[in-house]
């Protein structure tokens, strides 16, 4: 489709990298509760990998940024002092917001909680950060700048009896006959500002885009031609211009004219990364969908559809729900879709529709246990994934603080555990048994131990903590990743 | 702190506010900033005021917009043309904000400055600024600098102006698509400058590039560039060279492009002549017409008039009228509610038996559509037919669709058809009115929605208007007055409002006869609030009536009124004495 030579297929990368803890966020202390409103519901790296954001359930939005990236001079110092410099991406927390509050929807008698759902990084300009931010509702359009501290010292009153208005009553401007000296007067004076060099970091909300979903936004996405985004709900995806909040065009709507006819909703919504006229959206039943923005105003005809059919006989109770797809990835040239749907990770090539180009089992040994996952709600999990810059590998989460790393070449897969030890746990085969570990599952969520299943080899898997959220550092082999309250950062 | 003389403190308090924690107050100083500038002098303005606003830019949106517009008329305190050129840096760095709107403005701003600017100025001060943002570090600088070009250009050197041409084709290959886009929306103004020479060549092949962009938003820019260009290129050259651009996005695989060539290809059939018009738009816009997309059909049946007003009435009857007879049963209200907005203005342009034989079917049927908008829109346009083919061949029509848009039950088609009831009434003549409509017109007074009930009162008025107050005093204000005994005040409240109205349309005599009986009467009426209207209403009455009535009738009855136990009909009827007693002494 695209003729570049990033098109040319992944090396083979036969041999798994070697991940190291780098970092760890807002790490808990032993036997310390986790604050709800603390856990992180989305991450994602700007475009460069400069910055990092990370959302959570209180309605807050933390950034992060990078800080072994030094210009050349202060490189030079530092090579200079003997000190050496890490070869792996460090981070550094920058600043956090109150992006969304809790609100009451009056009309509906909804409550519309702050979790913020996904964050995208919006085109830098004037050295400003620009993201987009959304809960189930509203979308917010943040500008993070830094501002020198400024003071005001010499005005022409005495700032400290002057109380009027400007221009209050008893006290307008001079009209018509009050002359002006040519040369002016010379008594007044402009105020004089003196800048310190200390800066304040400041968040504003530029925009709120509102009122468009009567049902909850799973996914925004920036087109490419950086004037518009999309945001999808349950049924709808609208589109937006970044600078106009009053109005948006719905360009899907697969809402049947009778509820009960419904089948299938959206999952996961993105645009291509290159072609701005090209969407790919997820289902419930497992398909992705292509559509082509040029072709109509109204989205309601795909031209590619992209599902695995399941082999006649081996259906089961289960096999509507573990099929819906909860994330969508376009592969950083446009050509490749990663799905995540309950038990794997598909790899699709945009230009062939007739099966996955490589499927990933997550937790294949859960599949005995889908009885168990439905009776607790956690097979509506929704699991994220996502690619590395160069295609190569890709990676989601999983029970237990457990994530994955798979080579696009091969089946070969890593298992960490978002910890400081993150190898310290396998995979469990039945090759090279490992004994489950007390301290993992330290944390007892509220399901006690209901949500815990131990299985044949005595490991045991914690559906409380749940790794949902991860990002892939877009030029380098950096994986963020959220275990509950805790952002983890490996590297290899 | 300095002490301030007494007449100055307004101006100083200005000057401080100028950095008041306030955006408000900063706000109305930016606003004042001429009257600063005048009590600084031309000087200190230059030397003073200027820099500081060029230093302090780090304001919310609202005051650098502010600052940005005001400046733009600032040539005047700054000591003239000659001295221009100080207004450049503060709104050189206004361009580099992220906030469009702000940046348009300085763009507008500097625009509007550097016209004025001596030539030799412009070079020296002008110019650097338009390559400086054309190469700046972020977008936002670039983007500014697309809108200087036309500007900077005419003054230029020659070896400037190709430096200048050079640096417009590369910002219109920007990796950004934002600078892309804003090179193409300002290519036509720009090329408007440029040598006839060089605009066949180099500005000619700027275009093609951004026609091929891959980005949609950019091609959708380029064809707007398309008539601006085929304005400024001998006709010639604009069928060699934009005549096939504008055929091949009529084709253009995104409907948001064909909607734009649907927008815009009337303006080029001018500037390619006749010939290519026949043989190469026509074909275009009929496809355009039968397009798949809705939108792009609604865009090209709302010109549908002004396009055949290009083409001979042959052309338009043979390729036009075949499609507007399908758009006419669209499948989308839209399509059909956009053609009938237009398609009366067709009339004119075919004659009168083309219009017979041809549109007035599609009138008809439009006028029998089951949406509201359609119908409407027909209504709306009737004039046009009428000079064509007279009333008489849709009459027959017409009124089943005026009174079932006149009982619809959204109100706001009520309103609608209301509004365009004195139309009707002029061009269906006396006659048609008093047999169908008048009762529909007395009807809407006792609508249950009041917006209705004050147009009808509005819509009287008009009526009198058009037809003169005898007619009126036939077949209005009996109708009217009768009403007024209607037990519900709301609807008395109407026909007091329809009263005032019609009051000063139907002159003093049928006032004082017909209608301040009526009103004084209601004076005594049981609810304050019709009293406190009867009060306004005499006040407004008050001009119309001699004086010796005024004394005799109206005062009287206000004074009772100023006695009233509600405190409301005390306070206009004190207002209405008040200004009764100010007419009477001026007599």
């Amino acid at each position: 489709m695209m003729g570049s030579e990033s098109d040319a297929p992944p090396p083979p990368s036969s041999t798994p990298l070697d991940w190291k803890f780098s970092q760890v966020f807002g790490e808990r202390a032993a036997g310390e509760e986790v604050q709800e409103v603390d856990i992180i519901s989305a991450i994602e790296f700007n475009k460069s990998g400069s910055h990092l954001a990370t959302g959570d359930r209180g309605g807050r939005v933390v950034l992060f940024e990078r800080t072994d990236v030094k210009d050349n001079s202060t490189r030079k110092d530092l090579e200079n002092s003997d000190y050496t410099v890490s070869h792996h991406p460090e981070f550094r927390y920058k600043t956090e917001f109150q992006s969304h509050e809790p609100e009451f929807d009056y009309l509906k008698s909804l409550e519309i909680e702050e979790k913020i759902n996904k964050i995208k990084w919006c085109q830098t300009a004037n050295g400003a950060l620009f993201l987009l931010s959304t809960n189930d509702k509203t979308i917010k359009f943040w500008k993070v700048q830094e501002k020198k501290i400024k003071k005001i010292s010499e005005t022409n009153l005495d700032t400290s009896n002057v109380k009027s208005n400007g221009l209050g009553p008893g006290l307008s401007l001079p009209n018509g006959d009050f002359s002006f000296p040519a040369g002016g007067f010379g008594s007044l004076r402009l105020p004089v500002v003196v800048s310190s060099q200390e800066t304040n970091l400041v968040a504003n909300c530029r925009r709120v885009y509102a009122h468009a979903h009567d049902y909850h936004i799973n996914s925004i996405s920036n087109n490419s031609d950086g004037e518009t985004f999309i945001s999808a709900d349950d049924l709808r995806i609208n589109l937006w211009n970044l600078e106009i909040s009053s109005q948006s065009f719905n360009i899907v709507d697969v809402k049947p004219p009778n509820m009960e006819d419904l089948t299938e909703v959206i999952t996961s919504a993105e645009f291509h990364p290159i072609n701005c006229n090209t969407l790919a959206y997820s289902s419930s039943k497992g398909s992705i969908r292509l559509v082509d923005l040029r072709q109509s105003a109204l989205c309601d005809n795909h031209f590619q559809l992209f599902e695995e059919h399941e082999a006649p006989g081996s259906r089961t109770f289960f096999t509507e729900i573990i099929a819906s797809i909860s994330d969508i990835k376009f592969s950083k040239d446009g050509r490749h879709i990663l799905s995540r749907d309950y038990m794997t990770l598909k790899l699709w090539d945009i230009n062939m529709n007739s099966g996955p180009v490589a499927t990933f089992p997550v937790h294949e040994y859960l599949r005995p246990k889908l009885c168990d996952l439905y009776e607790n709600d956690s097979i509506f999990d929704k699991f994220e994934c996502c690619q590395s810059g160069d295609g190569s590998r890709v990676a989601t989460g999983s029970y237990s603080n457990l994530f994955r790393v798979f080579e696009s070449g091969s089946k070969e897969a890593t298992t960490l555990e978002a910890s400081r030890n993150p190898m310290r746990r396998q995979v469990p085969t039945p090759a090279k048994p490992v004994r489950s570990l007390p301290s993992i599952t330290r944390v007892v969520g509220r399901r006690g131990t209901e949500a815990q299943v131990t299985d044949a080899n005595g490991n045991s898997y914690d559906f409380t903590t749940k790794l949902l959220h991860l990002a892939w550092h877009p030029t380098e082999n950096l994986i963020a990743c959220a275990a509950a309250n805790s952002l983890y950062m490996y590297y290899a | 702190m300095a002490m301030v003389d007494e007449p100055l403190y307004p101006i100083a308090v200005l000057i401080d506010e100028l950095k008041n924690e306030d955006i408000q107050r900063r706000l109305n100083s930016i606003r004042g900033l001429s009257t600063i500038a005048r009590a600084l002098g031309e000087e200190r303005t230059r030397k003073e005021l200027i820099p500081f606003l060029s230093e302090n830019n780090d304001d919310e949106d609202e005051v650098l917009l502010a600052m940005a517009e005001e400046l733009g008329v600032f040539i005047l305190y700054v000591g003239g043309v000659d001295h221009a050129h100080v207004l450049l840096p503060p709104l050189e760095t206004l361009c580099t904000v992220e906030e469009t709107c702000v940046r348009d403005k300085a763009v507008e701003s500097l625009c509007r400055i550097g016209a004025q600017m001596k030539e030799s100025d412009v070079v020296e001060w002008f110019v650097p600024v338009v390559k400086r943002l054309a190469a700046g570090e972020w977008f936002t600088v670039r983007v500014s600098s697309c809108g200087l070009f036309h500007i900077a250009y005419p003054s230029a050197p020659e070896q400037l102006k190709s430096e200048l041409r050079t640096i417009y084709g590369q910002l219109c290959q920007d990796d950004m698509p934002m600078v892309r886009r804003a090179a193409a929306s300002n290519l036509g103004k720009f090329a408007a400058t440029v040598e006839p020479t060089f605009l066949k060549t180099e500005i000619m092949s700027i275009f093609n590039d951004l026609t091929n962009d891959d980005q949609d938003s950019v091609r959708l820019l380029a064809v707007e560039g398309c008539a601006a260009l085929g304005k400024l290129l001998e006709p010639q050259d604009c069928v060699a060279h934009i005549l096939p651009v504008i055929v091949s996005f009529a084709q253009d695989k995104s409907w948001r492009v064909r909607y734009m060539v649907a927008n815009q290809l009337y303006e080029l059939c001018e500037a390619v002549g006749p010939e290519p018009t026949r043989n190469d738009l026509v074909p275009a816009y009929v496809r355009l017409l039968r397009d798949n997309e809705a939108e792009v059909r609604i865009a090209a049946a709302g010109k549908v008039t002004k396009f055949c007003r290009i083409l001979s009435p042959e052309l338009a009857i043979q390729h036009i009228l075949p499609c507007v007879k399908e758009l006419s049963t669209d499948s989308s209200q839209h399509v059909r509610s956009a053609l009938a907005s237009v398609i009366m203005g067709m009339a004119p342009v075919l004659g009168k038996d083309a219009t017979i034989e041809q549109l007035l079917p599609i009138f008809l049927s439009l006028l029998k559509d089951e949406f509201p908008d359609v119908r409407l829109n027909i209504i709306s346009k009737l004039d046009q037919v009428n000079q064509v083919i007279g009333i008489d061949l849709l009459s027959q029509s017409l009124l089943p669709a005026i009174v079932e848009l006149a009982e619809d039950r959204h109100w706001r088609v009520r309103l609608a058809i209301i509004e365009y009831i004195p139309l009707l009434a002029s061009q269906l003549g006396v006659g048609f009115f008093d047999d169908k409509l008048g009762a529909l017109c007395m009807q809407w007074l006792e609508d249950k929605v009041y917006s209705i009930r004050d147009a009808a009162a509005n819509n009287l008025k008009r009526l009198a208007e058009e037809f003169g107050p005898d007619w009126a005093m036939q077949h209005i204000v009996p109708q009217v007055l009768e009403k007024v005994s209607n037990p519900h005040y709301l609807y008395r409240m109407t026909i007091i409002q329809a009263i005032s109205l019609l009051a000063p349309v139907m002159g003093a005599e049928i006032t004082s006869q017909k209608l301040l009986p009526v009103v004084i009467t209601s004076s005594k009426d049981r609810v304050p609030n019709i009293k406190f209207n009867i009060a306004k209403v005499l006040q407004a009455l008050i001009p119309i009536l001699d004086s010796s009535e005024v004394e005799k009738t109206v005062k009287p009855c206000l004074v009772e009124l100023s006695e009233d136990p509600d405190v409301d009909v005390r306070f206009y009827a004190s207002q209405a004495l008040q200004s009764c007693d100010q007419i009477m002494m001026s007599c």
